[in-house]
């Protein structure tokens, strides 16, 4: 999902110490957060904006185009279950160690419902200039410029460097997508790419992934299928190349289980689609020069 | 988590799939008694947490106590494919008609459950090619008994398959693996071996089960790596030299592989990300506990974490540490120009601009000999 700066925001989970320093600082990126809700906090108010019980009980008094998950992770959940049944139609989730059989439920039930979830375990979304739904931090103007570069990224850290980079070699970003780094994710790399694909803003995507799972292969897929680099260039740096086989490497996603999710087949994969995949995060501003020459 | 062998069988007997008779052993006398019991043939198997055991020797079989009692003690105290054996399983030896495969795992690419199944048991399922079959499964749904019976084709298959989903998802596996299962020539199924990893998210509602694993398994991993996960912090030892601090995943996995490219060897992953960018102070005392380290490299880039708050923890552990060794930093995004500051005034170094020629600096630190260092 890519928001736009008139897209109303719920804040699920308001009340905590995380979700209530993060309202601050999305509503300082324009952020339109109508509407926060809290298990039996209801009628309260954080930064301004009216507190409800439930997705379901806010969503009766506002109009509300997204929401954000500040859960933790055992409540998650029946936290998207209640955004569901509010009708939401776009979910960032952003707890992490969310146990993988509520994900695969929720993921399930999220797309039955049509509703586009990214996450879980992820930073956030950012559309620079707009707003800023997560904990990135989208009021950075270091990190994030008005532009036409679509960011894909598996992790926080590592795309807040990427974006560092784009910003500072004079380039901007049309969106930032953290997709998470979970081993089951409601938006994929190959669905973030399909998005960027059909964003008239994005004039070329940058995937940041990471060893582990297949999303990058899949991701290759489709940009061979629909040879998208002829369109839009495509740019990607893989994390964990060097990393040893059966060690999680700080997500959960991050494994090589026997011989899947290894990082040389990712780069393999996305170099046969016709992308450009970097050595090292620094180069990403004289390779983004080169493709959009 | 892994979950062993002995204790895997244990939990899917529960469910009422069929397991050789056997016990654990860790000691050849007690195999041998175990033998005893069994009368006949019996197999004798190492309890390590690693597949293709029989080919690496892991698996022996016996005709007597007396032969038990010899192979067992060859297999005890020895290492295979890299694991110290220190348990045997001494399970009778099934009368094995035909071996199959079945396994359910969590699938990223199909966001569901996924069950393999193939009628070539006994092999590693890399090896298994084309014949196997792949069912996506909807968890909301689970395994129907229908679907079950069309792939298996009989109903005591089918059963076992019910039963396999019913485990993996009461006790949220990761992968619940039967191979070989075998068929009797009385018809009946029976798991040889069982290879369960459960989701380390759930351990808030399977206490028990992550318990007992542990208590019977000891802790994992190096004293260091114990050490870490104690003060909350996750943490690799590797064998290089490059000591490496980053904060978040991405970024750590990603400063690792630029120590690779530029032609030295990570010394260990420790990321201080989420909630644990407030550490950097223990996690600085861990790697430099590590005495293979010859330098030190600090990448930070801060977004949700500050790197003026990192920073502070690393330079307060240097100052009360004193390393003898040479640090190195990069440091971008939210709060830069005050842990940079910070840094420069405080201990004496500049940070560098471009993260690679930090890691260069670092590697070719590592590299000096001791001697010449002031």
């Amino acid at each position: 999902m890519i928001l736009r700066h008139d897209q109303t925001v719920l804040v699920q989970g308001i009340t905590g110490k995380q979700a209530s320093f993060w309202t601050e600082k999305m509503l300082a990126c324009g952020t339109r957060i109508v509407a926060g809700s809290s298990p039996g906090k209801g009628g309260n108010t954080v930064s301004g904006i009216p507190v409800y019980d439930s997705a379901v009980a806010a969503a009766a008094t506002h109009s509300i185009d997204c929401t954000v998950l500040f859960t933790p992770p055992m409540a998650t959940k029946l936290a998207v279950f209640d955004a569901l049944e509010a009708g939401i139609r776009n979910l960032v989730v952003l707890a992490e160690h969310v146990p993988v059989h509520d994900v695969m439920e929720f993921v399930a039930a999220a797309k039955a419902a049509r509703a586009n979830l990214v996450g879980p375990n992820t930073a956030g979304v950012v559309t620079p200039g707009e707003c800023a739904v997560g904990i990135m931090p989208g009021f950075a103007e270091n990190i994030f410029q008005p532009g036409s570069i679509g960011v894909i990224s598996r992790s926080g850290s590592l795309g807040t460097l990427i974006c560092l980079d784009i910003v500072r070699a004079g380039f901007g970003e049309s969106a930032f997508l953290g997709i998470g780094g979970d081993p089951v994710l409601g938006t994929s790399t190959a669905d973030a790419l399909r998005i960027f694909d059909g964003d008239e803003r994005t004039k070329a995507v940058v995937i940041v992934g990471e060893l582990g799972g297949t999303m990058e292969e899949e991701a290759a897929e489709y940009a061979a299928q629909t040879k998208m680099s002829s369109r839009k260039p495509i740019v990607a740096f893989i994390a964990g190349r060097n990393a040893p086989p059966g060690r999680r490497m700080g997500h959960a996603g991050a494994i090589v289980i026997g011989s899947r999710g290894s990082g040389e087949s990712k780069v393999q994969a996305l170099r046969d689609a016709g992308t450009t995949v970097l050595d090292s995060p620094s180069d990403i501003g004289s390779v983004l020069r080169n493709v959009l020459s | 988590m892994n979950v062993p062998e002995y204790i895997a069988k244990s939990l899917i007997r529960d469910a009422g799939i069929v397991t050789p008779d056997g016990e654990v052993a860790r000691d050849s006398r007690a195999a041998a008694e175990q033998a005893r019991r069994l009368g006949g043939r019996v197999a004798i198997k190492a309890q390590i947490p690693a597949g293709k055991r029989g080919k690496s020797g892991g698996i022996a079989f016996a005709d007597s106590p007396a032969e038990t009692e010899e192979k067992a003690a060859a297999l005890l105290g020895s290492e295979v494919a890299g694991h110290p054996v220190d348990a045997v399983l001494v399970e009778a030896a099934a009368d094995i008609e035909r071996e199959l495969y079945v396994a359910i795992l969590n699938d990223g690419s199909t966001r569901g459950p996924l069950l393999l199944f193939s009628r070539e048991g006994g092999i590693e399922i890399e090896e298994q090619g084309e014949t196997i079959l792949r069912k996506e499964l909807d968890i909301r749904t689970g395994l129907d008994p229908a679907t079950a019976r069309e792939i298996a084709g009989d109903d005591a298959l089918a059963g076992v398959m019910q039963k396999m989903y019913e485990r993996f998802i009461a006790l949220d596996c990761e992968l619940l693996e039967i191979n070989p299962l075998a068929r009797e020539r009385s018809g009946r199924y029976v798991a040889l071996d069982c290879k369960m990893t459960i989701d380390d998210s759930s351990r808030p509602r399977q206490k028990e089960l992550f318990a007992r694993v542990e208590s019977a398994s000891g802790p994992l991993g190096t004293a260091l790596e114990q050490r870490a996960r104690e003060a909350g912090l996750y943490f690799i030892e590797l064998d290089g030299e490059v000591g490496v601090l980053a904060n978040g995943a991405g970024l750590t996995m990603t400063t690792l592989d630029a120590v690779h490219l530029h032609g030295g060897k990570p010394a260990n992953f420790l990321e201080i990300g989420g909630e644990a960018y407030t550490k950097a102070t223990v996690a600085l005392e861990i790697v430099l506990a590590n005495p293979r380290v010859r330098s030190v490299l600090v990448n930070f880039c801060g977004a949700f974490a500050r790197t003026d708050v990192m920073a502070e923890g690393v330079v307060q552990a240097h100052e009360t540490l004193r390393p003898s060794i040479p640090f190195f930093f990069s440091i971008h995004g939210t709060g830069e120009e005050r842990a940079i500051a910070m840094v420069r005034e405080r201990l004496g170094i500049e940070p560098f601009d471009v993260m690679d020629d930090a890691v260069k600096a670092a590697i070719a630190a590592a590299r000096e000999p001791a001697g010449v260092r002031a």
